[in-house]
C-alpha cells in the first residue's frame, strides 16, 4: 500500500528538492527525514538506531500527523494504520535504484511510546540494459 | 540557434514521448528502431564515460557535438532522460531541460492520475505545454537555412 503514491512523489520531490544522489544511506536517511518527510508531512522523524553495518536505521516520529485523532478500532488492535507510510518510501526509494525494506516495528496507536518505521537497505538496482544489447 | 528535436525515455528505456521542430532530416530507419538506437547509444555512452572518467563523476555525460548539431542529455536521479537535440549555437541547457522535467512532465504527467507511467505520454495537455514552452525558449528563433 502506498507504493504507487511512492513512484509518483519521487518525481515531484526530485524536481523540487533539487538534490542530487547520494553518496551513501545515511545520507539518504537525512534526506527521507529532513527533507522528504517536511516537505510532504511537516515533520521531521529522528532518525537513530543505526545497524553496526549502516544499512539498517528507524525513523522515530512522535506526532504522526496521519494518526491525530484516531483510536485503533477493538479487534483490531495489531492494524499498522500508518503502513502507508512504508509504501510511499519504499515505492520512491525504488525508483532511484535502491531496494529496500520498510516496516513498523512501534506504533503509538498500538499503546508504544513513539512510533518507529525501520528501514532495511537490501541492494541497489541497475540501469535497465536496452533490448538486444548485452 | 534552433531546436531539433526532443527525446524522452523512462527508467526502463521505453521511450515516453518524442517530438520535433525543425528537423528536416529523418533517418530511414523507423521511429521505434530509432528510439532503441537513441537509448543504446545514451546508455553506451554514459556507462563508457564513467568508465574512462580519472575521478568519480557526479553528473556524468551531458553533451556531444557533431558538425551539424549538438546532444544535449539530462538525467534525473530516478533515471528519466532528457534528450535534446539543438543546432550548434546552443550552450548549456541542461536548465532548460531540468524546467522541462520539473514544470511539463511533473506538472501535466506524474501529477495526472491518468497519465499511467511507463506508457507514452498521450496527454494533449503536456504536448501543448511542452510546444508553448520549447517555442517560448530563447534558444528557439527559427534561422531556415
Amino acid at each position: 500500500m502506498g507504493y504507487n503514491i511512492g513512484v509518483r512523489l519521487i518525481e515531484d520531490f526530485l524536481a523540487r528538492s533539487n538534490v542530487g544522489r547520494c553518496n551513501d544511506f545515511r545520507e539518504t536517511a537525512d534526506v527521507i527525514s529532513k527533507l522528504g518527510f517536511k516537505m510532504y508531512l511537516g515533520i521531521t522523524p529522528v532518525v537513530s538506531n543505526w545497524s553496526p553495518a549502516g544499512d539498517e536505521f528507524s525513523l522515530l516520529i512522535e506526532n504522526n500527523p496521519l494518526t491525530d485523532f484516531v483510536e485503533l478500532p477493538p479487534g483490531h488492535s495489531q492494524l499498522n494504520f500508518s503502513n502507508l507510510l512504508c509504501g510511499v518510501i519504499k515505492g520512491a526509494l525504488e525508483m532511484i535504484q535502491m531496494d529496500v525494506d520498510v516496516k513498523f516495528v512501534q506504533d503509538i496507536l498500538k499503546g508504544d511510546n513513539i512510533t518507529e518505521i525501520r528501514l532495511k537497505f537490501l541492494r541497489r538496482l541497475e540501469d535497465a540494459i536496452p533490448v538486444g544489447e548485452d | 540557434m534552433t531546436v531539433y528535436s526532443l527525446y524522452v525515455f523512462d527508467r526502463t528505456g521505453t521511450c515516453l514521448y518524442y517530438t520535433e521542430w525543425n528537423r528536416k532530416k529523418h533517418s530511414d530507419i523507423a521511429r521505434d528502431e530509432e528510439f532503441k538506437l537513441m537509448y543504446g547509444m545514451i546508455y553506451s555512452i554514459k556507462s563508457f564515460v564513467n568508465r574512462i572518467s580519472p575521478t568519480d563523476l557526479k553528473d556524468g555525460f551531458l553533451n556531444f557535438k557533431t558538425n551539424r548539431y549538438k546532444l544535449n542529455f539530462y538525467e534525473t536521479a530516478s533515471g528519466m532522460k532528457f534528450i535534446m537535440t539543438t543546432d550548434l549555437t546552443v550552450g548549456n541547457i541542461r536548465d532548460v531541460l531540468h524546467q522541462i522535467y520539473s514544470n511539463i512532465y511533473l506538472e501535466y504527467v506524474v501529477r495526472n492520475p491518468l497519465c499511467e507511467l511507463g506508457q507514452p505520454i498521450s496527454s494533449e495537455l503536456f504536448h501543448t505545454k511542452l510546444d508553448e514552452y520549447v517555442r517560448g525558449l530563447p534558444i528557439f528563433p527559427t534561422r531556415i537555412s
